[in-house]
């Protein structure tokens, strides 16, 4: 059997670069994207510069991942941007930003790998949503309803999709040691974890288990779910 | 939403492309045919309808014909499209409700770029 191809976006860090190089040890061949280049790279791994929420680019790449590849086994929509702000203070144009990159992005990468995992009758759509959608958490408006969002698509995807042998899931991890975090006050992050079943920080293998969960193909009847990590 | 925006404007574009545009739709039914066990007029032309009304085709077959034609452009013309449009279930002013308003409407998105 060929080797799956896993496509991912947000790979230039964090749990994006993490999953990335997680699936490749895996044997799998790993397309990645990002706005900006990447200064990483690895035998099997193709990167894109691209912004999941400009549908050209992103069907370019897509196009692409069709001719090299024939088709797509996974796709982890991983890309997400986030603002800590009272919603009186934050301007409209971060909320835009905000909504592009984790709705819009979500939105056109499933639609345009669906296309291509149709083909086969097969595939895996992975999406990241936050437990910051059940915390309800004060101070990220419009990060919290983009993720709720993520979550609805999912539900939705998963019913279109199911037809055609897609399963479409969702990851919600809480506070993890990456550049999402890093200017939350301490208090703010121990509050957090304070209302977890298991208050402590994520860490990358957390994420990258429940992935491969939803990614296996034994999960064929597990669709449309969001697993919050931590027990929120 | 403008009803306006929801039409596929006909095309000054000449007769073989719009031809051409047609018969690889017609391709794409037969294919289409073929691996669902479809049930296709025995003609077809571009005024055959494919959706709504007395169309062949139900959401789902739509969807399945819209991406392969998507593809079968790409492959044809060396071109992205997309055919994704907010009119698609609308009865009156779907640009998938013939064959041939289907392909004006991929003509109109090739030359768009």
């Amino acid at each position: 059997m060929d080797a799956p191809v896993t496509l991912i976006t947000g790979t230039r860090i964090g749990i994006g670069r993490h999953l990335a190089e997680h699936y490749l040890r895996l044997g799998h061949r790993v397309v990645g994207c990002s706005r900006a280049p990447v200064d990483w790279t690895r035998e099997g791994y193709k990167h894109y510069e691209a912004d999941v929420a400009d549908e050209k680019g992103v069907k370019t790449m897509l196009s692409e991942i069709r001719r090299s590849y024939g088709h797509l086994d996974h796709l982890i929509n991983n890309a997400g941007i986030a603002s800590m702000n009272h919603s009186l203070l934050t301007p409209t144009s971060t909320v835009s930003a905000i909504l592009a990159t984790n709705v819009v992005g979500t939105f056109l990468l499933s639609r345009e790998a669906a296309k291509l995992m149709k083909g086969k009758g097969y595939g895996r759509i992975v999406n990241f949503s936050s437990v910051a959608v059940p915390l309800k958490l004060a101070g990220e408006a419009a990060y919290v309803a983009s993720k709720s969002a993520v979550v609805a698509l999912t539900q939705v995807f998963a019913r279109e999709f199911a037809e055609f042998g897609i399963t479409v899931n969702c990851v919600g991890p809480g506070p993890l040691a990456t550049n999402l975090i890093r200017s939350v006050p301490k208090q703010t992050i121990d509050r957090l974890l304070a209302q977890q079943a298991i208050p402590r920080m994520g860490t990358f293998d957390d994420v990258a288990n429940a992935v491969d969960f939803f990614l296996r193909p034994e999960s064929g009847f597990v669709t449309g779910q969001t697993i919050y990590l931590g027990g929120v | 939403m403008e009803q306006g925006q929801l039409e596929a404007p006909r095309l000054d574009v000449p007769h073989h492309e719009v031809q051409q545009v047609v018969e690889l739709i017609i391709d794409n039914v037969n294919q289409l045919k073929d691996a669902q066990g479809l049930k296709v007029p025995a003609h077809l032309d571009s005024a055959t309808t494919l959706f709504g009304g007395d169309g062949f085709l139900d959401s789902m077959a739509l969807v399945t014909l819209v991406v392969a034609v998507e593809q079968a452009i790409e492959e044809k013309f060396g071109t992205n499209v997309s055919l994704a449009d907010p009119g698609a279930m609308s009865q009156e002013h779907s640009p998938y409700r013939t064959i041939g308003a289907l392909a004006n409407y991929a003509l109109q998105r090739l030359r768009a770029g």
